[in-house]
């Protein structure tokens, strides 16, 4: 297989080093929505936590649930669960927030559990096939075999994109204290 | 050490932090322009000036900005002359350095923005400098010149200076190459460098200065002027100047570097005392305070948390831990305090561009104009004053172009020719004023109207008050000038001017007299970190609202209540309609909205004067938060101007309430287009008055005058 498991510190690093020689591995970090398996680029990832109570933001699509405090860090969280069209996820404890960082910005990103730091030879990586009613959207960057499985790896800055929900003529009058 | 040449990025730097010198000395040659003007000023002041112009040519020439080089020189030159009372100071002369500052202040700014400069650029200028320059001196000079022109006709004598730099020399941009080359002006150099301090590569700080030189002088120049070329240097130096004697003894007179200094300061009068202040203050990147504010606020958060699970929980141990907890609050508090305060700086930064503005549009419009500023040492958060010179700029403009008549108007109404525009500035608990005042003609009501109904402003069939009426020049393309000059007219300003003051939290007031004047006031929070705010709770969400914006909070009674067309409901309250505004509805809150006879209307006032009242749960009291951004992270959101975070840690989104009354759901029928339960949607007039409940407000808060309405 192509993609190898890593989940202790020692072996996670090993494949670090690893990937520092070849430059075609990848790692990424792997997480379920349902029974869906995704990941996300490791290097985008700043922490994991477990799921607090988000402040929500009004006006804006269903799937931004709202802020959350991180450190007194002001930071949007997103229902993946609903980005993708499966409707709203039942929060708990046992969810986890996966907080990223793409084009300079932070976001937290509310999966069903995580999995795995996968090694990911980025060769092995198949494009998405072309829209299948519409459900292949430009967030998803490629899919790739993993052990039984598959696992679609998400185009964080697609996902993240700026100005959606806000309609473009207010934001100038919007103004924020520094 | 100079022998590294430069990469382009550090020439940039270089550049950068001449350019903020620049404007820093400019600012202070213009502190001291009134009393030049004014014809008191002192040797001190005169030296001043001079020094800030020698200090420009200096860093000018150091990066070959030749114009700005070749006009400091010219002008230094008429300084030097002036201050050493080889030029009579007269009013002409003072009006020439009036002009040349301004003019110097625009060479350096084009040098910023890499401008060429437009050719006979201050013409006039230069060619009274010159003539100044050449003008024949005095027939009786004053005895320091005499003394001077003395000295210069003595023999040319040899000198032996021995100049040992401290290590520190090159940090303060000091430069050991340009003294020698100045030296060499004087006369024949010879020179010898001492380079056995030089330590080994591996040990070299790059930054410090080890080379010490011993010079051989031939000059006629007196000995102050050798003295001279170390002024900026004697603190940072061991400087000997000894004159050799015709027997070439070289231990004839030895002067110690005290000695050199005094003699220097008999010709350039306590040159040195300002250079010694300056240490007081460092020069600190903006970047690094801002993590350090940003710091405190976590760490206010943090104990504002600690101390209300301390508060929530019970235990024998309590009492011991609440005194700490107390202590712990007084003492962040006063940390937030003193992190503040190194952010605050007096309003003197932007005041002080004003005169040379005055007198370049006073110019232009051939206006006479004076410039009264006071309260100039207030201070202000730096990001509120980098937002305050705009609109200050704009309103003088304004003031001179409209407010003030030219000169014959002005004689025919009995006034001064001369007009007067004031501009103050003082401290009121959490904000500051800024007030803007010129004693010309006044806003011109029915010119106001006319021109607003003709722009299609306001229809003309509209009764408007005098307030009303003058707000309508902070409309959007409104203009009274009957000409559009190239200084104002084009009716972009004022409503650009209300923005900018909107968005750093503030408002603007006009007072105006036909006749005798307008005065706008402006009022503005000291700081944009933190707020004083209002926690309001509206189904399971918390919010803050502004201070500064509420009136008044009311429980109306259902009477009071009427819903109008389109679903929008208003509250009469003392004869006058105000809309209500469920926060449940336009902020899609889920639960019940409640309705208005039930819950709270906390009356609110906007920038634009518009009154609205917010229907929510319940007032949770007042707070001051510290004010964090969501742009960081996220886009802008309608009716939100920030968040906050609470003492439990939870996020309180801020809300701009212009923004809130701006939004379009407001008015929206009840369980319309949101999906929420529609509101028990009382007939018209609310005729039930069985069920009617008692309106006795909850909780009630107004900031200033508490105005509890509480009719039945």
């Amino acid at each position: 297989m192509t993609a190898t498991q890593a989940p202790l510190p020692a072996e996670a690093s090993r494949a670090r080093q690893e990937k520092a020689q070849n430059g075609g591995m990848k790692q990424f970090i792997s997480f379920k929505i349902g029974e869906e398996g995704y990941a996300i680029d490791i290097m985008a990832v700043r922490e994991i936590k477990g799921w607090t109570e988000t402040t929500p933001l009004p006006n804006q699509p269903e799937y931004i649930l709202g802020v959350m405090n991180l450190r007194g860090i002001i930071v949007p969280v997103y229902d993946l669960r609903c980005r993708f069209g499966m409707g709203l996820t039942e929060a708990s404890r046992s969810h986890a927030i996966i907080i990223v960082s793409a084009q300079d910005r932070m976001a937290g990103l509310l999966v069903d559990a995580v999995s795995d730091i996968l090694t990911i030879d980025s060769g092995k990586i198949c494009p998405v096939p072309e829209a299948e009613c519409g459900a292949s959207a430009d967030y998803l960057s490629g899919i790739v075999p993993v052990g039984e499985t598959m696992v679609v790896i998400l185009a964080l800055d697609k996902l993240l994109v700026r100005g959606h929900g806000t309609p473009s003529s207010q934001m100038s009058e919007v103004q924020q204290a520094a | 050490m100079s022998a590294i040449a430069p990469t382009l990025a550090d020439t940039e730097r270089f550049q950068a932090t001449f350019f903020e010198e620049c404007t820093e000395l400019l600012q202070d040659l213009e502190e001291r322009l009134p009393s030049l003007q004014a014809g008191n000023i002192d040797s001190e002041g005169l030296n001043a000036v001079f020094r800030v112009v020698h200090s420009i040519k200096a860093g000018a020439a150091a990066f070959n900005f030749t114009e700005l080089v070749k006009f400091a020189h010219v002008f230094e030159a008429l300084l030097d002359k002036l201050r050493s009372d080889r030029i009579q100071r007269s009013a002409q002369v003072f009006s020439v350095i009036v002009r040349g500052a301004d003019l110097l202040a625009e060479l350096v700014e084009a040098a910023r923005s890499s401008r060429a400069v437009p050719p006979g650029l201050g013409a006039g200028v230069i060619s009274e400098l010159n003539e100044l320059l050449g003008a024949p001196e005095d027939a009786a000079p004053a005895p320091a010149a005499a003394k001077a022109v003395q000295e210069e006709l003595r023999h040319a004598r040899a000198y032996r200076i021995v100049f040992e730099p401290h290590r520190e020399l090159f940090r303060h941009a000091n430069e050991p190459l340009l003294l020698i080359r100045e030296l060499k002006h004087l006369g024949e150099l010879e020179t010898e460098c001492d380079t056995s301090k030089l330590p080994d590569l591996a040990h070299l700080d790059a930054e410090a200065a080890y080379l010490s030189f011993v010079f051989h002088l031939t000059t006629k120049a007196p000995e102050s002027a050798i003295a001279e070329v170390f002024e900026f240097v004697d603190q940072e130096c061991v400087l000997k100047i000894e004159e050799l004697g015709a027997e070439g003894d070289p231990s004839g007179s030895p002067a110690t570097a005290e000695a050199a200094r005094d003699a220097a300061q008999s010709d350039t009068a306590a040159a040195a005392v300002p250079s010694a202040k300056g240490s007081t203050s460092i020069r600190v990147d903006l970047a690094r305070v801002d993590r350090l504010v940003n710091m405190v606020g976590e760490l206010v958060i943090t104990q504002a948390m600690l101390a209300q699970q301390l508060s929530e929980s019970g235990g024998g141990q309590r009492h011991q831990w609440t005194k700490g907890s107390e202590e712990l609050a007084a003492q962040t508090r006063q940390l937030q305090e003193c992190v503040m305060a190194i952010r605050m700086q007096p309003v003197r930064s932007v005041f002080a561009r004003m005169p040379r503005l005055v007198r370049d549009i006073a110019g232009r419009l051939g206006k006479k104009i004076r410039l009264v500023t006071s309260g100039d040492q207030t201070e202000v958060d730096k990001t509120v004053i980098e937002e305050l010179a705009d609109p200050i700029t704009h309103m003088i403009r304004n003031a001179i172009d409209h407010g003030i008549e030219d000169a014959d108007t002005r004689l025919a109404a009995g006034k001064h020719a001369e007009a007067t525009i004031e501009l103050a500035a003082s401290q009121r608990a959490s904000n500051i004023l800024i007030t803007i005042a010129d004693d010309g003609a006044g806003i011109d009501r029915a010119k106001v109207l006319k021109s607003a109904i003709a722009k299609g402003i306001v229809r003309e069939d509209q009764k408007l008050g005098d307030d009303e009426i003058y707000a309508l020049i902070f409309a959007p393309g409104f203009s009274t000038a009957e000409k559009v000059t190239e200084i104002s007219g084009r009716g972009v300003g004022m409503d650009v001017v209300r923005r900018n003051i909107s968005n750093i939290g503030g408002r603007i007031n006009i007072h105006t007299t036909p006749g005798k004047g307008t005065r706008f006031t402006l009022v503005i929070p000291l700081t944009l970190a933190v707020l004083d705010g209002m926690l309001v709770a509206a189904g399971e969400e918390k919010y803050i609202l502004p201070l500064s914006s509420i009136v008044e909070s009311i429980r109306p009674s259902r009477a009071q209540v009427r819903t109008i067309s389109g679903g929008m409901q208003v509250a009469a309250i003392r004869g006058e309609y105000i809309r209500l505004i469920s926060l449940h509805r336009i902020l899609n809150i889920p639960g019940k909205v409640p309705d208005p006879w039930k819950a709270l209307v906390v009356v609110i006032e906007t920038e634009n004067g518009s009154k609205a009242g917010l229907v929510v749960d319940e007032l949770i009291g007042q707070q001051q938060v510290v004010v964090k951004s969501l742009l960081e992270n996220f886009d802008a959101v309608r009716g939100i101007s920030g968040a906050t975070i609470l003492g439990d840690g939870r996020v309180a989104l801020i809300l701009d309430l212009e923004g809130i009354c701006a939004l379009p759901e407001h008015w929206r029928a009840d369980g319309g287009a949101d999906e929420l339960e529609p509101v028990a949607n009382a007939p018209d007039g609310g005729i039930e008055s069985a069920s009617m409940p008692m309106s006795v407000p909850k909780r009630a808060h107004a900031p200033g005058a508490p105005e509890i309405h509480a009719s039945a």
